[in-house]
């Protein structure tokens, strides 16, 4: 029922709100990634279109590509946290949770258990979407421990390196050295091995990427949920940088991701034996369809 | 439900089922009634010693009697992926006590707003510090401002039926709310008593994630929640408003409990000799002392009467009025040093000053029946050294 539920009676379509309609007829619900995904932004109706995020802001631009990217978003639940992404996630037509502090991934772990009871031949994704703080600071125990259970749901960090929403305290991923709010001589300890992390806690496939290109960034996101639904827990770490907190000009906000891409966000792709040979059958699957 | 087992509504399997006696405890008795109660999913976290309750729901996981089981991190993260797992359309259980209880506090405090129906389970323990690890339902205070159903077992008995009948309550449309069940840890977890429990081949009927005010996010139900806005984190007026709304609403719901906990648990009160001058008013462990200082009262020619308290949210205002209007003395034991049950009692009813606040005890005391009796025979201007010689 997962995309028939939201289409509606056509004598009904006329009293329902326009933005609901196009979505309805024009999003990309049901339909072929070919047809939408990230490739064709702007020709389709876009889960993400407005938000409140600041101007510059990398982290909504990342956002959008994350529901761009999303193999099934009619049957896709996304849990977040306090932090700027959960203003741009919030407005995307996608459900989405807003749970308390750090516990995204506690949250997730049990809401995919009670999919996989309830529709056991059915593919329900979940995605937890939070920031470094959320992530690896104040939900640290519930991250790791997810991974370490091996709950089969997809992990994104959007790691702009400091509590931006907060107001610009240090996080745990901030680099040594920076002075921020809470670290007022500079942080006395370096950023924390995320990445190193997630694959001693059991991830089948974790990425680290500063996202500069859509369809590399996009790949990485459709890769992580494929491994999520039939291998186990899968990691995203994206830098999503803060351009008012780090006083980068609007202008140079693509040229900072470029910079990092080049250093402590040069893409890393891990994956397990298993979970290379599923890429290998979906993505053949895919290549097929398109030829 | 992966065993053949009858499924059956609450009220027959509460007051029609046949019933034999056991002899068990309080943790047993919890567990007996997870098992009949067509459970989804339980989500444990140990706390030494109060919660074997969750030991021996992971038994009765390995009997197929729920489909889903697992330890968690921490009480945080036992509570948020009961959040979670409901949102996911299953019926969920789990027990904590005392500092577990407080670790789990922010998770649970949000369940009645994310409209979260589910059964917890509070095996009382002293809250730190000095350490102690004995029974003191301090912790219960926490939980009344949170908008939870809060129902308090005097002993295995009604463990039993209120963890039941909890689970219908949680999950009927007017409330879908939490319900807590409270006991006392130790003097009612650890103890055995008798308990009539219907065969445990019967069960609750399952779990309807549709029938809900909140139906499940499973992206099954229409309306699509494809929205655009969640305007409740937004910093105006609408989000003021909604979340005004809201918990007018939490807290509507938790009063419109009372009537089930009237049909399933036969009222939130239980009143012997209600036209008496002192009476007793208690709830939990300390309601069995005071049923036995009623006792000792009763054989002693006092005009003393008693109530038990059974819902501690939504409170009980209206019944206490009724029973307790010829009263003039009106004393509360209780195992905690706050006295949370005196302080409501006094704000429920128009003539507060006549509330003796205590006896109380704490830190895992026993209450020893005499020091229900000396407030009595304080209460009735009597010597109670004469009289107890």
């Amino acid at each position: 029922m997962s995309l028939n539920y939201m289409i509606p009676a056509s004598k009904f379509k006329r009293y329902l709100p326009k933005d609901y309609v196009e979505l309805v007829d024009y999003g990309p619900f049901g339909k072929e990634y070919s047809e939408v995904g990230t490739k064709n932004m702007g020709k389709y109706k876009e889960l993400v279109e407005e938000h409140p995020m600041c101007s510059g802001c990398w982290m909504a631009y990342y956002i959008k590509i994350i529901f761009a990217a999303l193999p099934n978003p009619e049957d896709t639940v996304t849990i977040g946290t306090a932090g700027c992404g959960r203003l741009a996630i919030s407005q995307a037509a996608v459900p989405f949770i807003y749970g308390n502090y750090g516990d995204q991934n506690a949250m997730a772990s049990g809401i995919t258990r009670a999919f996989r009871l309830r529709f056991p031949d059915k593919q329900k994704d979940v995605i937890t979407i939070a920031g470094d703080g959320g992530m690896m600071d104040i939900g640290f125990s519930m991250t790791m421990h997810a991974w370490f259970r091996g709950e089969k749901f997809t992990t994104i960090m959007l790691d702009n390196e400091v509590y931006g929403n907060t107001g610009g305290q240090e996080s745990g991923m901030s680099v040594r050295g920076a002075v921020l709010k809470m670290s007022p001589k500079g942080k006395n300890f370096g950023k924390m091995p995320a990445m190193q992390l997630a694959i001693t806690a059991g991830c089948v496939y974790v990425v680290k990427m500063s996202p500069t290109n859509i369809n590399k960034a996009a790949k990485a996101i459709r890769r992580a949920i494929f491994a999520a639904r039939e291998l186990g827990p899968t990691f995203i770490h994206a830098y999503t940088s803060c351009n008012i907190e780090y006083s980068i000009p609007t202008p140079d906000v693509f040229r900072d991701a470029k910079e990092k891409e080049k250093g402590r966000f040069a893409f890393e792709e891990f994956m397990t034996d298993e979970a290379k040979e599923l890429f290998t059958v979906v993505e053949a699957k895919k290549k097929k369809k398109v030829s | 439900m992966s065993l053949n087992k009858t499924l059956v509504d609450m009220n027959y399997l509460l007051k029609e089922a046949p019933r034999e006696q056991h002899f068990i405890t309080g943790a047993q008795a919890m567990a007996e009634a997870v098992k009949r109660a067509s459970c989804d999913m339980a989500i444990a976290y140990p706390i030494t010693p109060q919660s074997e309750v969750m030991h021996l729901v992971g038994d009765i996981y390995a009997q197929g009697h729920i489909k889903e089981y697992y330890r968690a991190e921490e009480e945080l993260g036992t509570m948020s992926a009961i959040a979670g797992a409901a949102r996911g359309g299953v019926r969920m259980f789990t027990a904590t006590s005392g500092p577990g209880l407080l670790r789990g506090l922010e998770a649970i405090v949000s369940w009645p707003g994310h409209r979260i129906p589910c059964v917890l389970g509070v095996l009382t323990r002293v809250v730190n510090a000095p350490l102690s690890i004995q029974p003191d339902n301090i912790e219960m205070a926490y939980l009344m401002h949170s908008g939870i159903v809060m129902l308090h077992a005097e002993n295995q008995q009604d463990t039993f039926d209120m963890t039941l009948a909890a689970f219908a309550i949680t999950e009927k449309v007017d409330v879908y709310i939490p319900v807590s069940v409270s006991t006392e840890g130790f003097f009612v977890t650890h103890a055995k008593g008798y308990v009539d429990m219907m065969s445990d081949e019967l069960a609750f009927t399952e779990c309807d994630p549709y029938k809900a005010p909140v139906p499940a996010m499973d992206n099954e139900v229409p309306p699509a929640r494809i929205q655009r806005d969640a305007p409740v984190q937004k910093s105006n007026f609408m989000s003021y408003l909604i979340h005004s709304v809201w918990q007018q609403e939490i807290w509507d719901c938790n009063k419109r409990a009372m009537k089930y906990i009237y049909e399933y648990l036969d009222g939130p009160i239980e009143v012997t000799n209600p036209n008496a001058k002192v009476m007793l008013v208690a709830s939990g462990c300390a309601a069995a002392q005071a049923r036995e200082a009623n006792r000792y009262a009763e054989e002693e020619g006092l005009d003393v009467g008693f109530v038990k308290v059974r819902a501690i949210r939504p409170f009980p205002t209206d019944e206490l009025n009724a029973a307790l209007a010829g009263a003039e003395c009106v004393i509360v034991p209780e195992h905690n040093i706050i006295g949370w049950l005196s302080k409501e009692v006094k704000a429920a009813i128009p003539n507060g000053g006549i509330v003796v606040e205590g006896p109380r005890v704490y830190g895992g005391m026993t209450l020893p029946v005499e020091l229900i009796m000396t407030e009595i025979y304080d209460a009735l201007g009597m010597d109670s050294l004469v009289l107890q010689a």
